[in-house]
């Protein structure tokens, strides 16, 4: 599995049934595709699909398009059920899936 | 496990479309009338912060939250976001449950000119919510040859 950079902002901890907000923000240059005369032909090549689980449970899902800008910040929010790990991973075209990981430690 | 086996049934047809690349050639209202699927909006209870004016249509900050009790029988289950004017129409589409408490998102999104942006947000009761906004762009986030 490739690396990304990412940066994610979450509490360590939190109070059961706390709700907790979640900012990730990934370098990526969401490269269009170009196509047009006179530029060099580029094909399309942007995180398509950002998924979150908690304890093995998918709590979030985001589909990408173009028409999100390059190094895509996503802010949701989760509630704090129990002590777990959070997996962030986005999907690219030609099928590069990067991951990162986080725990909650909940009280 | 039972509630990993819902999700996972729910993750289905979402897999089947990898990414929105089926949506490429899709009109804003053909995207529109897609999702509401007949249905008729109800066109209140989402708050949209957006800037009224961005400089730079690369980047334009979106954050969205939809009035819902968020609970297991009536919660959002799905949101949205439609461009009037951009090449593509579907620029992003979220899958919340209750497990997200709170129907609050936020992202930074490309707007290549002066346009309405569109929120469509599906309750687990199948109804639609659905409001816009629009951004002046002074430079849009457009790629061409001239």
């Amino acid at each position: 599995m490739s690396t990304i950079t990412a940066r994610i902002t979450m509490p360590d901890t939190a109070r059961r049934g706390e709700v907790i907000a979640i900012r990730v923000i990934a370098r990526h240059d969401m490269e269009r595709e170009i196509d047009a005369p006179g530029l060099t032909r580029m094909p399309r090549r942007i995180l398509h699909t950002f998924r979150v689980t908690y304890a093995g449970e998918e709590v979030f899902r985001m589909a990408l398009s173009t028409g999100i800008a390059a190094n895509p910040y996503i802010a949701f929010t989760t509630v704090a059920i129990e002590t777990g790990e959070f997996v962030f991973e986005w999907q690219e075209d030609g099928g590069a899936v990067y991951r990162r990981e986080a725990r909650l430690i909940v009280t | 496990m039972k509630g990993w086996s819902r999700r996972a049934v729910m993750a289905l047809p979402i897999a089947a479309i990898p990414g929105l690349a089926k949506a490429e050639e899709e009109s804003f209202e053909a995207a529109e009338r897609a999702i509401l699927a007949g249905r008729t909006p109800i066109a209140s209870g989402i708050v949209i912060d957006m800037p009224l004016l961005s400089e730079n249509g690369n980047s334009v900050e979106f954050a969205l939250s939809v009035a819902s009790p968020m609970t297991a029988e009536d919660h959002i289950t799905t949101i949205h976001i439609l461009a009037e004017k951009n090449p593509q129409a579907r620029i992003a589409r979220f899958n919340i449950s209750q497990r997200a408490g709170r129907a609050e998102i936020a992202t930074r999104i490309r707007a290549s000119t002066t346009q309405t942006i569109l929120v469509l947000a599906e309750t687990s009761r199948g109804q639609v919510h659905r409001a816009g906004q629009e951004v002046i762009v002074i430079l849009g986030a457009c790629v061409d040859g001239g």
